[in-house]
């Protein structure tokens, strides 16, 4: 045990591994605010009375949702990236992240999405009727009435999103963004393999002491915030 | 609540100002689409010769298939893996003997917490140090670290499925004269197994997606043989698409599948059917997805 905990104190005082962590934590917050905003408009989309947007949101949905996030990350650095030279900042490693945060976002925006209107589906039909017989048209009953109780409705749904999100942000090395969690743990790894199974203890506790807290969080904000009926 | 109940049955007037809309913004969405198209065509991205080198015989008897029978392989080993993963730490959460309570709630909460990616880089570097006697230690890393994960994901829909069954039955079990373990087996689990069987089709969804992580340790699986293809082609944009449909046509059909399931399942059992949301831990979404949950 002793060995372990000595192990634990030289990892840290070698590789910044807080840092990696807050690499990760960065991804997640741009990714999460940007798949809110594009995921709401989507669900919108799908419960909006044109035919065509909603074809288009679901379109979106069965694409993204199907897809691995994989090949989306792969494709910012190998297509965005290399082979059609798109470039974000002079500094590689700021275009290697914003590209990371729009791949994450892209494709979880499709679950905040299917967050969102299962949180529609908490909604009492009498709401949107009660909406409707005061004189409300579409987007007056969708932002005023529907959407502030769908949005009480989804957060277990949307913390799963987000947990799900900063696990997901480990695939960031696909996209080649350098210096977050998996690629400083296999840097680790490679250079003290003697020390191979508390590195990965130490980046997998890492995880679950962010995880819980959020997981404890949005099951707390769920049953305070549900709209009691 | 459907979503058409947002809005009126609709006049005259709002008829007319629909079709616009709707012309106005499909003219929108296509205009987008050709701007999109325009600037690949610019950068020369519908040159034939680099779509034809993505969609060649060639390129699907050499890369493309012999990838896709990796994916599918690592998905199924993964899949048999974790249902068995699954109901074990299961029932073992429901467990009357705490101590088994305990440390499946820990291995259970433990796996779930920690991404996939992790366990398969790993995993991977561990058997390369400690376990050379192992042939395939690209696809042994892959499958463990997704048995590890859906299996945790399984273990807590069985516990939800038992637990989201009427009460009665549990007591109409003890009633007959059953134990606590024998009214699991014979009462409860046969029924949340069945209960949580689409959103176990909706977790071979994400055990797909997830097979494709196996290229970050050079597992050869078809996104894999789809980077190997387009650094000899060139054309990575042709390529990746052509792996994704595949992707998306084989997880669309599975979707169906669980939804079909769904609808076919729920008179043989008295907990709810429900398909899992694709992401994440699909227990807490379904509740959301089928109405209110259990207060």
């Amino acid at each position: 045990m002793d060995d372990l905990f000595a192990g634990f104190a030289e990892l840290f005082a070698q590789y910044d591994v807080l840092g990696a962590f807050w690499v990760n934590i960065q991804l997640t917050f741009w990714a999460a605010i940007l798949s809110l905003v594009l995921g709401t408009v989507l669900a919108l989309m799908r419960i909006s009375p044109i035919a065509s947007l909603q074809w288009v949101g679901t379109a979106y949905v069965t694409i993204f949702r199907n897809t691995p996030l994989t090949i989306i990350l792969t494709f910012t650095y190998l297509v965005l990236f290399s082979q059609l030279a798109i470039s974000l900042s002079d500094d590689l490693n700021t275009t290697f992240f914003w590209f990371a945060v729009f791949g994450l976002a892209v494709y979880h925006a499709a679950f905040v999405c299917e967050a969102i209107r299962s949180g529609v589906n908490t909604v009492p039909v009498g709401q949107a009727e009660a909406a409707r017989a005061i004189g409300l048209s579409f987007m007056p009953a969708a932002t005023m009435i529907i959407l502030p109780q769908a949005f009480r409705g989804a957060i277990a749904p949307l913390g799963n999103t987000l947990i799900a999100l900063l696990k997901n942000s480990t695939v960031a090395i696909a996209a080649s963004v350098a210096n977050e969690t998996s690629s400083l743990m296999r840097t680790m790894i490679e250079f003290r393999p003697d020390l191979m199974v508390a590195i990965f203890l130490l980046f997998a506790i890492g995880y679950v002491i962010l995880v819980i807290p959020i997981g404890v969080t949005t099951t707390w904000l769920s049953t305070r915030l549900a709209v009691k009926r | 609540m459907t979503a058409s109940v947002l809005f009126d049955a609709q006049g005259p007037r709002a008829r007319a100002l629909s079709t616009v809309g709707n012309i106005v913004s499909a003219v929108l969405v296509l205009a987008g689409l050709a701007w999109l198209a325009s600037v690949l065509y610019d950068k020369g991205q519908f040159e034939s010769s680099l779509w034809q080198n993505a969609m060649s015989a060639e390129a699907w008897q050499s890369y493309y298939l012999p990838g896709l029978q990796n994916t599918l392989r690592s998905a199924l080993f993964a899949t048999a893996g974790s249902v068995v993963f699954g109901i074990l730490f299961g029932v073992g959460r429901l467990s009357h003997i705490r101590p088994v309570r305990w440390f499946s709630g820990v291995v259970v909460e433990f796996f779930r917490a920690v991404p996939v990616l992790l366990m398969m880089i790993f995993f991977y570097m561990f058997f390369s140090a400690q376990a050379q006697w192992i042939t395939d230690r690209p696809f042994a890393a892959v499958v463990l670290a997704l048995v590890l994960y859906n299996g945790s994901v399984i273990a807590e829909l069985v516990r939800s499925g038992v637990g989201n069954l009427p009460k009665g039955q549990g007591e109409a079990g003890l009633a007959v004269g059953l134990t606590l373990g024998q009214t699991l087996r014979s009462v409860q689990l046969p029924q949340a197994l069945v209960a949580m069987l689409p959103a176990m089709i909706s977790q071979l969804v994400v055990v797909l997606k997830d097979s494709a992580l196996g290229q970050l340790i050079l597992y050869p699986e078809l996104l894999r043989s789809a980077q190997v293809l387009s650094s000899n082609q060139q054309n990575p944009l042709q390529a990746l698409v052509v792996v994704a449909i595949v992707f998306i046509v084989i997880n669309y059909l599975l979707t169906v599948v669980a939804h079909r399931l769904a609808r076919l399942l729920s008179s043989r059992t008295a907990g709810a059917t429900v398909e899992g949301a694709g992401i994440g831990n699909p227990t807490a979404a379904a509740g959301g997805a089928a109405g209110p949950a259990p207060r």
